[in-house]
Order: C-alpha cells, then sequence, then structure tokens
C-alpha cells in the first residue's frame, strides 16, 4: 500500500464510522418500534437524505473494501499487481453496483 | 537444573535439517556459549556468525525456539527452562550455511530507505548545536541505539508476506534521520519510504517492538512514518 491508497482507506473509515453508527441507531430504532418492511419503505420512498446518507455509505464501503482486499491479494497470492489491480477495481465496481441498486430499490420504488 | 542440554542446530543451507546434539548446562550460560561449545567440542565445521559478545556488534541473531534473539546476550535459563534448544539461522533471509544468514537484502532495504546520512555542513563549519530536551532530538532517539541485529527484521509478518517491505530496522532509522537537524535528505527519504513496500505497509502488529533486544519501539516509529509521508504527499511535497 503506498501513501495514496493509505489516505484514501483511512479517509473512507473516517467517513464510514459515523454513518455505521447511525445505520445501527436505525436498526434500532425500526425493531424497537415494531416497524414493518412497508412502514419502513414509506419513510423512504423519495427521499433525498436518505439516498445521500447510503449513498455515500455504499461509495465509501466500495473504495474501502477494495483497498483492503488489494492488500490481502498482494500479500497472500503470487498474482501480479496488475492483475491484483484489475480485480479490485472489478470488486469495488460490484460492491457499488450492488449498493446503489439497494439504494435504489429502498428510495426510488 | 538438568546438567545437559539437548540442543538442535539447523545444519546446510536454504534446504537442511535440524541436528541434536549434547552440551553440558553452566550457570549464566548463554545461547552464544551453546553454539560456541558445539563449534569447539563437537564438530569444528558449524558455521555462525558473532563478534563482540556483549550486544553490541549485532551480529549473533538467531531464531531460538522459535523466536529471533541476540544469542550472546540471551541466557539459556530464560529461553529453555525444559533442557531444550531449537537454535536455527534468522528468518525472513536467505542461509548461507548453518546459523549464518545472508544480511544483503537487510541492509539493501536500509539504503533504499535512505538510511545514510544526509549532510548539510562541510567539516569546515562548526560543530552543530543540538540541544537534548527539543521534541526533534527526542524523536530522533528512537533508532540510535539500533544494532543493525535483524531480530526485527525476522521477526515481522509483513516482510514474510511483502517482499518488497522495507522493514522496521530501515524505516525506524528513516525516523531518526528525519528527526535529524544536521540532515538535509529529508524530502527524498520520505519520497522512498511512501511507495509500495514503505511504512504504510506495515499491520502494526509490533512483533518489532516486542523482541528488539534494544527495547526500541519501531512500529510507533513507523507509525510516526506514516503521519509524516501523509502530511508531506497532501502538501504535494511527495508523489505516489
Amino acid at each position: 500500500m503506498n501513501v495514496r491508497l493509505y489516505l484514501w482507506q483511512r479517509a473512507t473509515a473516517a467517513v464510514m464510522a459515523p454513518l455505521v453508527m447511525v445505520h445501527i441507531a436505525v436498526i434500532f430504532y425500526a425493531t424497537r418500534h415494531g416497524m414493518s418492511a412497508a412502514d419502513i419503505l414509506s419513510r423512504t420512498h423519495g427521499s433525498f437524505a436518505w439516498a445521500a446518507f447510503y449513498g455515500l455509505f455504499v461509495l465509501a464501503v466500495s473504495i474501502h473494501a477494495a483497498i483492503g482486499v488489494r492488500n490481502i491479494l498482494t500479500e497472500w497470492t503470487p498474482l501480479p499487481e496488475r492483475r491484483v489491480d484489475a480485480c479490485v477495481v472489478f470488486f469495488g465496481l460490484v460492491l457499488a453496483v450492488l449498493g446503489f441498486r439497494a439504494v435504489a430499490a429502498v428510495v426510488l420504488w | 537444573m538438568t546438567t545437559e542440554l539437548s540442543v538442535s542446530l539447523w545444519r546446510g543451507a536454504q534446504h537442511g535439517r535440524y541436528e541434536t546434539y549434547r552440551v553440558p548446562q553452566r550457570q549464566s550460560q548463554t545461547v552464544l556459549d551453546v553454539v560456541t561449545f558445539v563449534q569447539r567440542h563437537i564438530d569444528p565445521t558449524l558455521s555462525y556468525r558473532f563478534a563482540c559478545r556483549v550486544g553490541v556488534c549485532g551480529s549473533c541473531a538467531m531464531t531460538v525456539n522459535g523466536k529471533p534473539r541476540w544469542t550472546c546476550r540471551t541466557h539459556v535459563a530464560k529461553v529453555a527452562g525444559d533442557g531444550k534448544l531449537e537454535i536455527g539461522p534468522l528468518e525472513n533471509l536467505p542461509v548461507i550455511k548453518d546459523l549464518a544468514t545472508d544480511m544483503q537484502p537487510f541492509f539493501e532495504k536500509w539504503r533504499q530507505a535512505k538510511g545514510a546520512f544526509a549532510p548539510t555542513q562541510t567539516r569546515n563549519d562548526p560543530i552543530a548545536q543540538i540541544k537534548p530536551d527539543t521534541p526533534s532530538r527526542k524523536a530522533a532517539a528512537a533508532a540510535i541505539e539500533c544494532i543493525n541485529c535483524g531480530v526485527c527484521y525476522a521477526a515481522c509478518d509483513t516482510v514474510r508476506w511483502n517482499t518488497e517491505y522495507l522493514g522496521p530496522a530501515a524505516l525506524t532509522r528513516a525516523w531518526t534521520l528525519l528527526n535529524d537537524e544536521r540532515d538535509g535528505g529529508n524530502i527524498a527519504r520520505l519520497q522512498a519510504i511512501a511507495g509500495a513496500g514503505g511504512c504504510h505497509a506495515c499491520h502494526s502488529h509490533q512483533s518489532c517492538q516486542e523482541l528488539c533486544p534494544q527495547a526500541l519501539n519501531p512500529t510507533a516509529a513507523i507509525a510516526a512514518l506514516k503521519r509524516r509521508t501523509a502530511a508531506a504527499y497532501l502538501k504535494g511535497e511527495i508523489k505516489v
């Protein structure tokens, strides 16, 4: 890992830390109030705030996890650097697509 | 106390085997004493490296019962309570023969991390006055007592996994020079340690500081290097 990847990983971790806290608080709130999926979706539909919140979450996770997996592949496999970079870019994109798809499902439909 | 030690010594080069010897146990006996006994009384073809025998030169480090140690200051009573010793060459370095490793990769990385002092004055200038209580002088003490024994390098998992990684000794040396007010090579040094095998590869496992015979803390120095290189990168002083 070089200094640029190090900063990206630390920065995305700093972004995720408060988001995870809010995410967990939301889970507790929803379960303690016995909210159904329909109740939750009725609140999130059309909400720019929730779209921005979870959109940022997905973006940070995709970057953070991809850099972490890059370290693992670099240290634990004999793959050359270019192959490792290709793998983790693909991995990050898959996470981003799956994540944004989930955000769209909660906010748009 | 048992009167005899069972000592397994690595024999051969990279692909060798352990051979067991019986060595008399004595009071205040060091691991280096044991190895020397085998060479002088049992098998004179045994190869190992030592010089000062008092913990100054850093040349006698070996793997003792699974951990890298300076053998001249490691007492047998401390590491072989059951009377058994297994002594091998340092890990993470090529084996030349028996207990002697090739230290060239270790010192090559020291050089790559710009471990050489870059003077800013000549011998004709007055001697620099460095106050001992300044923060930079205190930080520079991180590796001044390093004897380059290679124990931290052999103990480091990241060195084992990442052949590019510069290792704790080279990076701690870089940290000391970064804090040396007389040195003028800091931008080149930060650039050298900000790449793929540099300080950011460290996982902070802390084996280096646990096993350093001089009780230095390379992990703390490397953590400081991470912050210093990150600041230099954000200011545009170095590039990746």
